[in-house]
C-alpha cells in the first residue's frame, strides 16, 4: 500500500487530463511490457516484432494507433517506423489497430506533471518518468496534447529498428549469409552478391525467431526520411474523394440513424411526440436514447428530416440557462475559496503593486464550439457475443469502456475499426454520439446502425471550450516592466470531462492558467492564480484547452505594461525571457518580419508569445486599418518543436492553428439562452473565411531538447498578437474575445 | 428519375425535396461529396451540374431535369489519372483533415472552367464559399495557381 499512497499523493499536484484509478503497482508492473497485440490471431506464416509491425507474405503493415483526425499523423508515425525499417513509402501498408494498452501515451503523461515544460531540472524529469509509468501501467492510449510526436519519436524508430535486425537474422539463416554482410533497403536484405531477399519474403522465416532487442538508433545525420520533405500517405485519398472518413463507411444491412437530445445537454426528456415521423417514407422506428429520441430510417436525410417533426418535452438545463449568469458565476468566483493553484509566485507582487501607479484590466474569453467538418457518426453493430465499432476517436481504450457498460460486453469482445477522421479540435475525445449509436444498436441486435449528426445537432451537443476572465494587474519603472499579478477564473473544463467518463482528476486543474503561468519570462515580480469556477454548461477541450484563453489575457496584459512602460513591445520581450530556446524564437521572429521596419499609414503590428505543451510560438501580426474595418496583412510564425518531422505538413498546420486563432478571436462565441446555445450552425460561427486569411509566413526551429507536436501550439498567440496589432493601428484595445463585437473587420 | 452521374446513367426514385447530396450518399453510395452544414454555409457538398458548380445539399432533386449531368470529385479525376487542380492540390499538400478538400476542389475546377487566369482577389471571392477548419486557404491559393498553369500549358 505504501506505494500507491505515494502515487495517490503526487497525483495531488497532477492538474492535467491524467487519468487516474486507485491502482495497486510495483516496479515490477511498470516495468514489464504489455503484451503484443497484434500476436493474438496472428496468420500462419505472418510475423510481428513488436505492436507496431506485422509482415507476412503479401505485405508490410505499419500500425499507427494514434489517431489521424488531420494533423497528418498516420503518415509521419509511419515514416517514423520507416526511417529505420529501411522500406519506402509507397512499400507498406498503414493500419490503425486494435485498442490497446501496448499503445500507452508516454508524452501525455509527461505533460501532466505540475512543472513548466521548459524546466529540464532532475527533480521535474524524474516526475516525468514516474508519470510515465503510470500511464504505462494503466495503458492509456489516446491522442491529444499535442503528444503524438513525442510519444512515438523514440518508440517507433525503435520499433522499426528490432524488426529490421530481426529480418536480418531471418535472411542470415535462410541465406546462409553471416549477418554482419547484410544491409537493408527499400523494403528487402541486400545479400552481398546484389541479390536480395524481401520482407514478404522473410515473414515466414522471421516469424519461428525471438526478435532481436537493444538496437541502437541511427545518428540524424543519416536519417534519409525524417526532416526532409514527404508526400503525405493521405495526400492522394484526400485529393481524389477516394479516402473514406467515418461518416463514408458502409456494413453490409446497415440502417441509418440520427439523435436529438435535450438541447439542454444534460438535461432530461419528459415526453416526445414521434407520430408523424413514424408516418414518412423510409423510416423504420424512433427510439429512445439517453436525454432523447433517434430515428432509425433507411436514408440519412429521410432520418434528419423526420426528426424536424418529433415534438419534444424537455427538462430544464443543469446549469444557468441564460449567459450573463454564466458571467456572474465566473465573476463571483475570485475569491479565496476558490482559490485552485498558485502557479506562480516571482518576487513579491503583492507588495510592489501596494504603493505607486499600477495598472489594471480584465479579460474575457467565451464559450466556442469544435464544429470539424466531418459531423460526428458512428456506426455500431451489436450481436449477443461481440460488438464492432467504426468511428474516428482519440481515446480508443477509454471508449472500450463506454461501450462496455452500455451493452455489458467485456471489452475484449469489442472490436474497434478506427477512421480517418474529418477534424476533431477535441470534439473526437468525447464519447457521447459513439455511446449514442451503442444505445440504439443495443436494441436493434444484428442490424448495423450508423449515426451521422445533423450539424444543429452537433453545435447543440457540442460541449464548448470553457468561459473565463483575467484580471490583470501590474506596475511599470524606469520603461520596464517590474510587477505582473494575473488571476484567472474558469470552471475546469478538466473535471467536466473526465467527469463524464466517472473519472475525477485530483488536484488543481492546469489548464485554467495554461499559456500564462508557464511563460518563461523573468519578471521581478510576477504572481499567476487561477480560481477554480463552479462546474456550468459541460465543456471539453478545445485545440490548445486553456492556452487560447490564458494565453491571450497573459500576452495582452504584458503588451498594456510595455506600453505604458513606453517600451518596445518586442525588444522588452526579449529582454525579460529568460529560457534560450524561447528568446531565439522572439528574435527569430523579429528578424523575419523586420521588427521596427517602416508601416504603411493605418498599418499596426502587434507581436505575442505563448508557451504551451512546451513549444515557444511567436507571432507577429499586421494589420491595416481601413474605411471598412480591419484588414489582415500578413503573419509571421516561429516555433521550436525540437525536431520537424516534416517540413510540409509543419508549415501547414502552422499555418492552420494561426488560421483557427485568429479567426475564432475575430467572430466566434457561444452564448446560451433558456439553456440552449443560440449558435446552430456555420452562419452564426463561422471563424476564418479565405478572404479575411492573411499571407502566413512561418519558420520551424530546432534547438528545443525534446521532440514536440505542433498541432495545438500555433493557436493561443493569434488572438493576442491580432489585438496588440490592431491596438497599434487604431489605439483601441480589444481585451474580450470575439474582437468583432467591438470592431469591424473587412 | 434519369441522372447522368460522373457519366453514367441512374435511376433513382426518391422524394422530390430530397437534396442531392443525401441521392449521392446515401441512394447511389458516391461518397467523395461531403456533408458539412446542410444550409449552403460550408461548401463541402459541391458538385458540377452541367459543368457549374452548386452545393448539392441545396438541390432538391425534384427540380433537375432528366438526364442531367452532374460530376463528383470521382467524376473529375482518379488516383490513376488526376485532373489539373487534384494534381495541383497534391503537389502543393493542401489537405489536412481533408473533409472539405472534395468541395475545395470541385468549386476551384468550376472557377478555373470559367476564368482561367483568375485575379488573387477572384480566387478569394470565388472559393470563400468554401469553409475549411483546419486553416488550409494559403495552401488552397496557390495550388489554385498551379492548376491555372498547369490548364494553360495543357
Ligand atoms: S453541406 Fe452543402 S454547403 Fe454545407
Ligand atoms: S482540410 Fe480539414 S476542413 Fe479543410
Amino acid at each position: 500500500m505504501g506505494r500507491v499512497r505515494t502515487i495517490a499523493r503526487r497525483t495531488f499536484l497532477i492538474g492535467s487530463a491524467a487519468i487516474l484509478g486507485g491502482v495497486a503497482f510495483g516496479n515490477y508492473a511498470v516495468r514489464r511490457p504489455h503484451a503484443n497485440p497484434l500476436a493474438t490471431d496472428l496468420a500462419e506464416g505472418a510475423a510481428t516484432f513488436n505492436p507496431w509491425v506485422l509482415i507476412d507474405g503479401q505485405a508490410v503493415t505499419l500500425i499507427t494507433p494514434h489517431a489521424d483526425k488531420g494533423q497528418g499523423v498516420a503518415s509521419a508515425q509511419a515514416a517514423l517506423i520507416a526511417e529505420e525499417l529501411d522500406i519506402e513509402f509507397g512499400q507498406f501498408r498503414i493500419s490503425f489497430g486494435q485498442p490497446s494498452p501496448a499503445y500507452w501515451n508516454t508524452a501525455m503523461a509527461e505533460d501532466a506533471v505540475p512543472f513548466r515544460p521548459t524546466d529540464e531540472s532532475l527533480v521535474a524529469e524524474a516526475m516525468r518518468s514516474v508519470m510515465g509509468g503510470v500511464m504505462k501501467l494503466l495503458g492509456v492510449q489516446g491522442t491529444g496534447g499535442s503528444t503524438a510526436m513525442a510519444d512515438s519519436f523514440d518508440k517507433l524508430r525503435l520499433a522499426g529498428a528490432t524488426a529490421r535486425e530481426t529480418l536480418k537474422l531471418a535472411a542470415s539463416q535462410q541465406s546462409g549469409v553471416p549477418v554482419e554482410q547484410l544491409e537493408t533497403a527499400r523494403g528487402a536484405v541486400q545479400l552481398p552478391d546484389g541479390s536480395e531477399l524481401k520482407y514478404t519474403e522473410l515473414a515466414a522465416q522471421a516469424a519461428t525467431i525471438e526478435p532481436v532487442s537493444d538496437v541502437p538508433l541511427r545518428d540524424p545525420s543519416t536519417w534519409r526520411l525524417i526532416g526532409k520533405p514527404m508526400e503525405r500517405t493521405d495526400i492522394l485519398g484526400k485529393s481524389t474523394g477516394t479516402l473514406d472518413y467515418g461518416i463514408d463507411v458502409r456494413v453490409p444491412g446497415m440502417v441509418h440513424a440520427t439523435v436529438c437530445t435535450n438541447p439542454r445537454t444534460g438535461g432530461v426528456m419528459n415526453g416526445y411526440d414521434a407520430s408523424e415521423a413514424l408516418t414518412m417514407r423510409g423510416v423504420k422506428d424512433v427510439v429512445e436514447v439517453t436525454s432523447g429520441v433517434a430515428v432509425i430510417a433507411d436514408n440519412t436525410w429521410r432520418a434528419i428530416r423526420a426528426m424536424e417533426t418529433i415534438q419534444f418535452d424537455w427538462g430544464p438545463a443543469p446549469y444557468p440557462a441564460e449567459q450573463a449568469d454564466h458571467w456572474a458565476t465566473i465573476e463571483a468566483s475570485f475569491s479565496d475559496d476558490h482559490l485552485d493553484s498558485q502557479w506562480r509566485d516571482d518576487g513579491d507582487a503583492e507588495t510592489a503593486l501596494a504603493s505607486g501607479a499600477t495598472f489594471e484590466a480584465e479579460y474575457r474569453s467565451p464559450y466556442v464550439a469544435h464544429a470539424p467538418m466531418e459531423p460526428l457518426n458512428a456506426i455500431v453493430l451489436v450481436t449477443d457475443d461481440a460488438v464492432e465499432v467504426w468511428t474516428g476517436h482519440q481515446l480508443q481504450g477509454l471508449l472500450l469502456m463506454e461501450i462496455s457498460k452500455i451493452t455489458g460486453h467485456p471489452t475484449d469482445q469489442i472490436t474497434l475499426h478506427n477512421q480517418y477522421i474529418g477534424g476533431s479540435f477535441g470534439h473526437r475525445l468525447e464519447f457521447e454520439h459513439v455511446k449514442q449509436a451503442a444505445e440504439v444498436a443495443n436494441q436493434m441486435r444484428g442490424t448495423p446502425v450508423k449515426l451521422t449528426y445533423s450539424r444543429e445537432e452537433d453545435f447543440a451537443q457540442d460541449f464548448p471550450r470553457h468561459i473565463s476572465i483575467g484580471r490583470g494587474r501590474g506596475k511599470v519603472e524606469d520603461g520596464k516592466v517590474v510587477a505582473v499579478d494575473l488571476s484567472i477564473a474558469a470552471p475546469s473544463v478538466v473535471g467536466s470531462q473526465m467527469g463524464r467518463v466517472g473519472l475525477t482528476v485530483p488536484g488543481p486543474d492546469a489548464q485554467i492558467a495554461a499559456g500564462a503561468w508557464n511563460n518563461p519570462y523573468s519578471i521581478p515580480n510576477f504572481r499567476m492564480r487561477a480560481y477554480r469556477a463552479p462546474e456550468l454548461a459541460p465543456t471539453s477541450s478545445w485545440r490548445a484547452v486553456g492556452a487560447p484563453a490564458a494565453g491571450f489575457y497573459f500576452d495582452s496584459l504584458l503588451d498594456e505594461l510595455i506600453h505604458e512602460a513606453g517600451a518596445d513591445p518586442m525588444e522588452e520581450r526579449i529582454r525579460l525571457m529568460e529560457h534560450d530556446v524561447s528568446r531565439k524564437v522572439l528574435e527569430t521572429a523579429a528578424e523575419l518580419c523586420s521588427w521596427g521596419s517602416e508601416l504603411r499609414p493605418n498599418q499596426g503590428r502587434g507581436v505575442a508569445f505563448v508557451e504551451s505543451f512546451g513549444v515557444p510560438v511567436c507571432e507577429v501580426v499586421e494589420v491595416t486599418n481601413t474605411e471598412d474595418g480591419i484588414r489582415l496583412d500578413k503573419v509571421w510564425a516561429v516555433c521550436d518543436v525540437g525536431t520537424i518531422v516534416d517540413p510540409v505538413n509543419f508549415e501547414n498546420l502552422v499555418q492552420g492553428g494561426v488560421v483557427f486563432g485568429l479567426g475564432h478571436a475575430i467572430n466566434c462565441e457561444i452564448t446560451f439562452a433558456g439553456g440552449i446555445a443560440e449558435q446552430s450552425n456555420y452562419h452564426a460561427h463561422e471563424a476564418m473565411r479565405m478572404y479575411q486569411c492573411p499571407e502566413i509566413i512561418v519558420k520551424g526551429l530546432e534547438n528545443g531538447h525534446k521532440v514536440r507536436g505542433i498541432g495545438e501550439p500555433p493557436v493561443p498567440p493569434a488572438a493576442p498578437a491580432l489585438a496588440n496589432a490592431i491596438f497599434a493601428a487604431t489605439g483601441q484595445r480589444l481585451r474580450e474575445m470575439p474582437f468583432n463585437k467591438f470592431i469591424d473587420f473587412v | 428519375m434519369q441522372l447522368t452521374i460522373n457519366g453514367q446513367d441512374h435511376t433513382i426514385d426518391v422524394e422530390d425535396d430530397m437534396p442531392l447530396l443525401w441521392v449521392l450518399r446515401d441512394e447511389l453510395q458516391i461518397t467523395g461529396v461531403k456533408f458539412g452544414c446542410g444550409i449552403a454555409q460550408c461548401g463541402a457538398c459541391t458538385v458540377h451540374i452541367d459543368g457549374q458548380a452548386v452545393r448539392s445539399c441545396q438541390v432538391a432533386t425534384g427540380s433537375l431535369e432528366d438526364g442531367t449531368e452532374i460530376t463528383t470529385i470521382e467524376g473529375l479525376g482518379t488516383p490513376e489519372a488526376l485532373h489539373a487542380v487534384q494534381e495541383a492540390w497534391v503537389e502543393h499538400q493542401v489537405a489536412q483533415c481533408g473533409y472539405c478538400q472534395s468541395g475545395q476542389i470541385m468549386q476551384a475546377a468550376s472557377l478555373l472552367n470559367v476564368n482561367p487566369e483568375p485575379t488573387d482577389e477572384d480566387i478569394d471571392l470565388v472559393m470563400s464559399g468554401n469553409l475549411c477548419r483546419c486553416g488550409t486557404y494559403p495552401r488552397i491559393r496557390a495550388a489554385v495557381k498551379t492548376a491555372a498553369k498547369k490548364l494553360q500549358e495543357a
